[in-house]
């Protein structure tokens, strides 16, 4: 026991994606649209012969977050994989489309999934692209969205860009961020490129403080719902992220950099000793406070 | 997957009325229960769909034990699972129950 007081910690990772949705929000302010009773579940599935979820594996809804109104959508990682089918898509679309059209204070995506739902193959892949152009219409409609990434699924394929689109992005230490996740990754391009069982080096790769350190996570938190809902209310204040073609060629010119910085590196950690952290062997097993002062000049973009 | 339904009997007053709840995950070894109001009085129905085929006599005696533990008359019960064992889907079955009428009150 510390002498430090002891609060009790929720766990984000551990949480299903109500539990999150609930202790994200002001308490009992959620109300869900389009609920379980409604059962809007995948027509796929069911031609598959799978089980549905009443859900399709993704809650939305509309609730207050510190006395503001937001929308929010959390998806169900343990669901298939938090994979994005058609009826789940339309559902983050729909949201989106409300907040572009009702103007709410922000939307916050809480994101844990692998990409597209493989079962529902093209309609998945529609529903992916959809859901993209979603985020970019909110934003240019002047409604910030914010991508929450720290449940067990991490936020990978296509909806690992949708989280990039969004103003700003929330990671733990234990939420993951990528295009091409591990396992996909070593099926394609062998395991000399990549070891999917190796799990120290799949957080080195994809994890939390790797995407912090590139600037690509604007905040790095604990596993603790209240500092998800606290970073989550603070990057709502902070001014969205331009969406225009001076913004984007920043970007790329920061991705320039980037490579030319870092295009040699072979793993995570020697992008780290590049950056100029004094031991980058030992940031993996930091927890996040004394990670942000060990990487405060060593941070690469972000806000 | 196989579709089974049940209409159990459940003698006594009927459950009050509150808004659906859910509980629980469709992941391997769990599943995930919906109540609801909506059976007539004096009956509980049960929609289940699950992915494990053939265990038809297992849920009706786990939805019997279900039926004398709660007040269930006039409820509708639905449960998508993806091979829960009998213990876990009476946890989750008796978490859904009370969940809802928490919120009847």
């Amino acid at each position: 026991m510390s002498d430090r007081g002891i609060r009790a910690r929720h766990s984000y990772r551990e949480a299903t994606a109500r539990r999150r949705l609930a202790g994200l929000l002001d308490e009992g302010s959620f109300r869900e649209l389009l609920g379980p009773e409604h059962r809007v579940t995948s027509p796929h599935l069911a031609a598959l012969d799978l089980p549905a979820a009443f859900d399709d594996g993704v809650v939305v809804g509309a609730g207050l977050l510190l006395g503001e109104p937001v929308l929010a959508a959390s998806q169900e990682g343990s669901f298939m994989g938090g994979g994005v089918g058609e009826v789940h898509g339309a559902k983050l679309v729909g949201l989106l489309e409300r907040a572009a059209r009702e103007r709410p204070r922000g939307v916050l995506l809480l994101l844990d999934t692998g990409g597209v739902r493989l079962q529902e193959a093209n309609a998945g892949l529609v529903a992916v692209s959809e859901v993209m152009r979603a985020v970019l219409a909110a934003r240019a409609a002047r409604v910030p969205v914010v991508a929450l990434v720290g449940g067990g699924f991490g936020c990978f394929g296509g909806m690992g860009i949708a989280a990039r689109l969004c103003d700003a992005v929330a990671m733990s230490e234990e939420g993951r961020l990528g295009i091409t996740g591990p396992d996909v990754l070593e099926t394609t391009k062998g395991v000399e490129e990549l070891d999917a069982s190796d799990r120290a080096l799949v957080w080195r790769t994809y994890g939390g403080k790797h995407r912090y350190l590139l600037g690509e996570a604007d905040r790095l938190l604990e596993d603790d719902l209240e500092a998800f809902r606290t970073a989550a209310a603070e990057l709502l204040r902070v001014s969205a992220r331009p969406l225009d073609l001076e913004e984007l060629e920043r970007e790329h010119r920061q991705l320039g950099r980037r490579l030319a910085e870092f295009g040699g590196a072979a793993d995570a950690s020697e992008v780290w000793r590049a950056a100029g952290v004094e031991r980058p062997e030992a940031l993996p097993l930091l927890e996040a406070p004394e990670f942000l002062r060990a990487v405060a000049g060593a941070r690469r973009g972000g806000r | 997957m196989e579709r089974l339904s049940f209409d159990l009997a459940c003698p006594g007053a009927p459950a009050p009325r509150a808004p659906p709840v859910v509980v629980g995950v469709v992941a391997s070894g769990n599943l995930e229960v919906l109540v609801e109001p909506g059976a007539a009085p004096g009956t509980c129905r049960v929609e289940v769909a699950t992915s494990a085929r053939g265990f038809r006599e297992i849920w009706s005696a786990v939805l019997d034990d279900f039926a004398g533990r709660h007040a269930l008359s006039g409820l509708a019960v639905s449960v998508n699972d993806a091979g829960a064992t009998p213990a876990v889907v009476s946890l989750r079955l008796d978490q859904a129950v009370e969940e809802y009428l928490g919120g009847a009150r």
